[in-house]
């Protein structure tokens, strides 16, 4: 099988992460609406898990994939309990916006 | 004087006695157990049956005491190890018993007078609603007073010593409703800690110069020769102010006469027959110790001659049925150690045993008294009680006559031997002491005329009332008379025909040769003429004290009309006041300022603070957290990128 690196090379991967975790972070951190910020965090997580795979081929260690089977499986347990709290949150306060909750501090 | 079971033939003895043996431990425990029964069946066992109980518990005791007897004066001593009871590095102290021929006799005493006391109890505290509480204190009494005889190391003798205190203090306070009486109860614990502190900073030195607290161990005879004198002084010393604390000797006996707050066969049982008598038996049980300490034993000498006559002196003054004993028992206390200081170890365990025999005879005799005149103590306010009281009358003149040393009761015995040792001493030593046994005529003749002779000065409804005690009272009141008339023959001399019995059979214990006790420095002709003489003078003083209480019919005047040196000895020469205004005072106003300032201010003020700070602390950081979830995430994704840059740099 022809090694995927003679094809695009690994800096490409490396470029690629970073600029979707760039894109990921400057989302969560700019952007007001949760359902967005949400987005955003999906993005960074999902520019580490190209990262993983990208290295885990170079180095021929398959733990990388491993871990990223993991991060998929908390990803998707997270994004099912966040979802479920954002919308007992637009239930109560009518807003996603991520400031909305403001009083939730001593 | 031969053992009882030497009758038996000898086969079936050696298995009684091994039998024997083994039930050393039952001795102590069966008053442990009589004290759970009535301490947790208190309020539900009726009065007779706690007394039942109390009585039996002792009474057994008693006997298997007695059973003991044969083979413990054949064979010398017993041991028994229960278990190890502390293990610590390179000593190690066993729960055992050593039962010896000093030991067998104090338990005797214990038991024996015990068992009488609570057999009178039963009827004096018949009317007490806290009856069976009285009984169980008793009991715990007795298994600490065993425990501290029988103990075969000084740890153990200190937990007996620490409970008898414990239940010196509970019974003095045994009525708790009057505030003075707590406050006697009070004062007896606290002058006895002051001894026990002497005590176990003895105790202490012993374990760290002999690196053992078992007898075996402290009072082999290689080992003790290593020892300094210097250390064997100070340990002696300290053992002293023990001794002094619980037998109430200068400057620490101030407790005892208060502690006559207490229901009247606890002043029989522990403050005149056995508790009190714990200091003489620890100096005579560390005689090996004392022996090599010279100065120790002129400490004692003068410590206890100088109680003796300073107690007598008090007692001249005292109205109190009972305050005039308890100063007797201070007194002869004293004289007590004042032959152990010159190294009369027999005579002065002698007069132990007969003391405890005539004394507890007197204090009861005295709660008999108080009983048929329902709660009357001032013997100002008796008189003429001798139709009234005709049993009570008996006994308390043969108690008196073996307190004066009149021959042949016991008292005349044991005193005399005393004498006889400090006159060996030096003639001054004798005169003393005869001048504090006359000063001892003196007072108890004058309580006893002015009690049962004279004018009847009851008032009219308590005489009405009065009455003879049940026979729950009169009978341990009657064989106690019969031991203070022939109590003498324990060690009766070989100079009247007697036997010596108590001298051979402490030799062992003693360490003595067989046969030194015959070798006495002075003539037989100069013993009967001391005799003659101190007996004559005795004789002169009770006729003082008749010609005075009962021809001319003195009364005491009230304390208050009192003048001159009489103010001062019905004032017990103001020590109370003098210690009051040393200790007592200083010490509140130290707590007192204590309490002002060094508590509310330093002690909350640090610890307030410290919580008053973190307090303002938190206000301050709390402004940190926003509630702004975006503001969150920026901090955080700034702290990351600062570590990362961080380790990038560094």
């Amino acid at each position: 099988m022809e090694n995927i690196f003679n094809v695009v090379p690994l800096e490409h991967f490396v470029l690629l992460s970073l600029a979707l975790f760039c894109i990921g972070m400057v989302g969560v951190l700019l952007r007001r609406n949760m359902i967005v910020v949400f987005m955003s965090i999906e993005l960074m997580l999902n520019a580490v898990n190209l990262l993983a795979v990208a290295f885990s081929a170079h180095r021929g260690d398959s733990s990388g994939q491993v871990f990223v089977f993991f991060v998929m499986v908390v990803a998707a347990a997270e994004v099912a309990l966040g979802l479920a709290i954002l919308v007992m949150i637009y239930r109560n306060v009518k807003s996603v916006d991520i400031n909305a909750l403001k009083q939730l501090k001593w | 004087m031969l053992p009882a079971s030497a009758v038996v033939p000898s086969k079936f003895r050696l298995t009684q006695d091994m039998f024997m043996e083994k039930l050393i431990w039952l001795i102590p425990i069966l008053p442990l157990l009589g004290f759970f029964i009535l301490g947790l069946g208190a309020s539900k066992l009726s009065k007779g049956l706690a007394g039942i109980v109390g009585c039996a518990t002792i009474l057994i005791a008693f006997a298997l005491s007695l059973g003991l007897a044969g083979s413990v004066f054949a064979s010398g001593k017993l041991e028994q190890t229960l278990f190890n009871w502390v293990s610590s590095g390179a000593w190690t102290v066993d729960f055992g018993f050593l039962v010896d021929p000093l030991s067998l006799i104090m338990m005797l005493v214990i038991t024996g007078v015990g068992a009488l006391i609570h057999i009178y109890s039963t009827g004096y505290m018949h009317d007490d609603e806290r009856h069976n509480y009285f009984f169980a204190y008793l009991n715990l009494f007795v298994f600490f007073m065993l425990l501290l005889v029988m103990s075969n190391n000084y740890l153990l003798l200190f937990a007996g010593w620490e409970g008898v205190g414990l239940c010196s203090y509970l019974l003095i306070g045994f009525w708790f409703k009057v505030d003075e009486y707590n406050e006697a109860a009070k004062k007896a614990f606290v002058m006895n800690r002051i001894g026990d502190l002497g005590f176990l900073l003895g105790l202490f030195l012993i374990l760290v110069n002999f690196g053992t607290l078992n007898y075996d161990g402290v009072f082999d005879s290689t080992v003790l020769s290593q020892i300094s004198v210097g250390t064997l002084t100070v340990i002696t010393l300290l053992f002293i102010v023990g001794a002094a604390g619980k037998s109430a000797q200068i400057p620490l006996y101030t407790w005892l006469p208060d502690a006559m707050a207490g229901p009247t066969p606890v002043s029989a049982l522990i403050h005149a027959a056995t508790m009190v008598t714990a200091g003489i038996y620890l100096t005579i049980r560390s005689h090996a110790l004392f022996d090599l300490a010279p100065i120790s034993m002129e400490v004692l000498t003068y410590l206890g001659l100088a109680t003796s006559i300073f107690a007598a002196t008090i007692g001249l003054k005292q109205n109190d049925i009972k305050k005039v004993l308890a100063y007797s028992t201070v007194s002869q206390l004293g004289l007590m150690f004042f032959a152990l200081g010159m190294g009369a170890y027999v005579a002065a365990f002698f007069h132990l045993v007969t003391h405890a025999f005539f004394k507890a005879l007197l204090f009861l005799g005295a709660g008999s008294v108080i009983h048929g005149l329902g709660g009357e103590q001032d013997i100002r306010k008796m008189g003429a009680l001798r139709k009234v009281l005709p049993i009570t009358y008996i006994v308390f003149l043969i108690g008196t006559l073996a307190i004066a040393g009149i021959p042949p009761f016991a008292g005349f015995v044991s005193k005399d031997q005393i004498l006889l040792a400090a006159y060996e001493k030096s003639p001054l030593l004798f005169a003393l002491g005869v001048f504090a046994s006359l000063l001892t005529v003196f007072y108890m003749f004058r309580m006893f005329f002015l009690v049962f002779y004279g004018q009847n000065r009851v008032n009219h409804d308590t005489l009405h009332h009065a009455h003879e005690s049940p026979l729950s009272m009169t009978l341990p009141l009657g064989i106690l008379a019969g031991l203070s008339v022939i109590g003498g023959i324990l060690n009766w001399p070989s100079l009247m025909g007697g036997g010596d019995w108590l001298q051979h059979t402490l030799s062992g214990v003693l360490g003595t040769p067989e046969g030194a006790e015959h070798a006495h420095a002075i003539s037989a002709s100069t013993e009967w003429t001391l005799m003659a003489i101190v007996v004559a003078l005795v004789v002169v003083v009770i006729g003082l004290a008749y010609s005075i209480y009962v021809n001319r019919n003195t009364v005491p005047v009230e304390d208050e009309a009192e003048e001159g040196f009489g103010r001062v000895l019905s004032h017990k020469y103001f020590v109370d006041e003098l210690y009051a205004a040393l200790f007592v005072k200083p010490t509140q106003a130290i707590s007192e300022w204590f309490g002002r300032i060094v508590d509310p201010k330093i002690l909350d003020g640090a610890i307030n603070g410290i919580g008053q700070s973190i307090l303002t602390m938190g206000s301050v950081l709390k402004n940190i957290q926003q509630g702004a979830v975006g503001l969150y995430l920026f901090v955080f994704a700034v702290g990351i990128i600062i570590l990362l840059a961080l380790q990038i740099l560094f």
